[in-house]
């Protein structure tokens, strides 16, 4: 599946590697949707189970945004790992899995990375005016600070 | 209340989180006869089983569009984990789904004993079994107690919690707490086994099979519940699909998904019992799922209290697991570990893993990211609530308002479970 993915879109995947519970496929930012599509299509993806991101600050790039994916008919899962810079946005797959809306809610509200094409993208754990990103590195576990109350 | 969303709060905030948003279609419509409602089905409420909130807009008691709001529980339970040590992040399980707590123990500890590559003998494989089993049963109890009670059947609220007492008592005697009991540790169980734990269990058990059977009846036999929970809340199974949908939700739609089978992990695989299938797809075809989950899960215990292995309770990894207390107090070699255990924490070779359970609620997955060191870099929870509760709005549009009292008790979600 590998090969034929990368034959149809080369170039979208950087990397390939297995980790401890199966493959996990490294994909260039702008590929994300192409390659969701053609997994989703083709490849007989039907299902996201989740989308989240990883903080890896200081290294550039700083977030990684990875994409679960799990094929009922295959019983096969793979693993979309694609790695963004702070700021740089990436395309929704909501049109694809309406699932996926609320998981890029989370990872923009808990990381900040944006998803473009997102039918709502607005904070969904934290309170609407909240400043900031709670999941990143530089955030300090105990919030910025200790009383919420309004002064 | 023409044409501008007004909400009851005391926080100017809350008004302007429902102003806001886009999305929402305008209350009135263009030829002015006929005008939508808003109702809030606050945070607080007894049926939202949590702090959920629903901004539903109405048209009599039709809804036309329905959006949740979650939030309200986050407590920052994933950031959490980034400061904590790897075997201190296992009481921290414990509460993101409340009602389930083992097998969220359970998750996460075999997600963290693969990236170390432990290998956990069968005793302790089947003793995690019978009680993820049992809190498979809790769990069922406590939202067929909820939902019944929901839609208005008073009593079968206490007998399920009567009978979850009893499967309390149980979790109490093993780790001597009835809820967050963290019993499922890395490398194995928390505590031994206590003496006496299979006559109490197998009673216990006894007793289940007779009471679901009862339950089953006591509903199934009411033409109101019936008539409350038959051809309601269906969506079409590719969609619910699409949305994410998992657990009793989804088979209650035909679909065989259980990672208990699809992925079988802790000797899964060496038990015998079937995953309930239903194709009605609504709100009886999924209390009927559950019901034979129940009857399922007892056959998994019987066949645990019938064919438990002998031998040790936990890993052979005294780099992972403190030593016993005695042998800590007399031995050099053992004092030297618990020191360096509980001071510095066990480092767990850099990796990452995607673990895959069955919570009651549905697929339940930790990805937890590890970069070497004694505390998580990344431990991300997939929660079935979260992805089962993003379906509300599409379930809901068209409902009547007392179905969807029925839909979301049938949708089992917990919030600790949605918002972490």
């Amino acid at each position: 599946m590998v090969v034929a993915l990368d034959e149809q879109l080369p170039s979208a995947i950087v990397d390939a590697s297995i980790a401890v519970d199966g493959l996990i496929l490294h994909i260039a930012p702008k590929y994300v949707e192409p390659v969701c599509r053609y997994l989703k299509q083709q490849a007989g993806f039907e299902r996201i189970s989740a989308i989240t991101g990883v903080d890896w600050w200081p290294r550039e790039p700083r977030f990684e945004v990875v994409y679960f994916l799990h094929s009922l008919r295959l019983n096969t899962r793979v693993r979309l790992s694609v790695r963004v810079r702070e700021g740089d946005p990436l395309e929704s797959i909501c049109h694809l899995w309406r699932g996926a809306n609320w998981y890029e809610r989370e990872v923009f509200d808990l990381f900040g990375v944006e998803f473009r094409n997102h039918p709502n993208l607005e904070r969904i754990l934290m309170p609407s005016d909240w400043e900031g990103h709670p999941l990143r590195k530089d955030y300090p576990i105990h919030g910025h600070k200790y009383s919420y109350q309004e002064e | 209340m023409e044409g501008k969303t007004h909400v009851e709060s005391l926080d100017a905030r809350h008004e302007l989180q429902v102003a806001d948003v886009s999305g929402m279609p305008a209350p009135a419509a263009p030829d002015g006869t006929t005008r939508r409602m808003t109702l809030n089905m606050g945070p607080q409420h007894p049926s939202t089983h949590g702090v959920l909130r629903v901004v539903v807009e109405l048209d009599g008691e039709t809804i036309q569009s329905a959006r949740p709001e979650i939030g309200y529980l986050h407590t920052g339970i994933e950031k959490q984990f980034e400061v904590k040590k790897y075997q201190q992040g296992v009481p921290l399980t414990d509460r993101v789904d409340y009602l389930a707590n083992l097998n969220n123990n359970l998750c996460y500890s075999l997600a963290v004993e693969r990236l170390l590559q432990l290998e956990i003998p069968p005793k302790a494989q089947w003793m995690r079994v019978m009680l993820c089993e049992l809190s498979r049963i809790a769990s069922h109890l406590i939202w067929l107690g909820t939902h019944a009670l929901d839609i208005g059947a008073m009593s079968v609220y206490f007998y399920c919690f009567r009978e979850r007492e009893e499967i309390l008592k149980i979790f109490e005697m093993f780790s001597g707490q009835r809820m967050m009991t963290s019993y499922i540790r890395i490398g194995g169980l928390a505590l031994e086994p206590p003496r006496g734990w299979h006559k109490v269990v197998s009673k216990v058990v006894e007793r289940l099979a007779q009471g679901i059977d009862e339950y089953h009846n006591l509903l199934t036999s009411n033409p109101i519940w019936v008539n409350r929970t038959k051809g309601v809340g269906s969506l079409p199974v590719d969609l619910m699909l699409e949305l994410g949908i998992t657990g009793p939700m989804i088979r209650a739609a035909g679909v065989k998904m259980d990672s208990r089978k699809d992925c079988p992990h802790t000797s899964y695989e060496k038990f015998d019992f079937e995953i309930p299938i239903r194709t009605a797809n609504d709100v009886f075809a999924r209390f009927e799922v559950r019901m034979e989950e129940m009857r399922q899960s007892v056959r998994i215990v019987r066949q645990a209290l019938d064919g438990m292995p002998s031998g040790p309770w936990q890993a052979d990894a005294p780099h992972v697991l403190l030593p016993d207390r005695e042998r800590m107090k007399t031995q050099m070699e053992s004092l030297i570990y618990h020191f360096k255990i509980v001071t510095e924490g066990f480092r767990v070779p850099e990796g990452s893993v995607y673990q895959v359970v069955e919570s009651p609620r549905g697929e339940l997955a930790y990805y937890v990211v590890s970069d070497g060191t004694a505390q998580p870099y990344r431990v991300f929870m997939r929660t079935p609530s979260f992805g089962n509760l993003q379906s509300l709005g599409t379930m809901l549009e068209g409902v009547l308002i007392a179905d969807s009292i029925a839909v979301m008790g049938s949708m089992d979600f917990v919030l600790g479970d949605v918002d972490r």
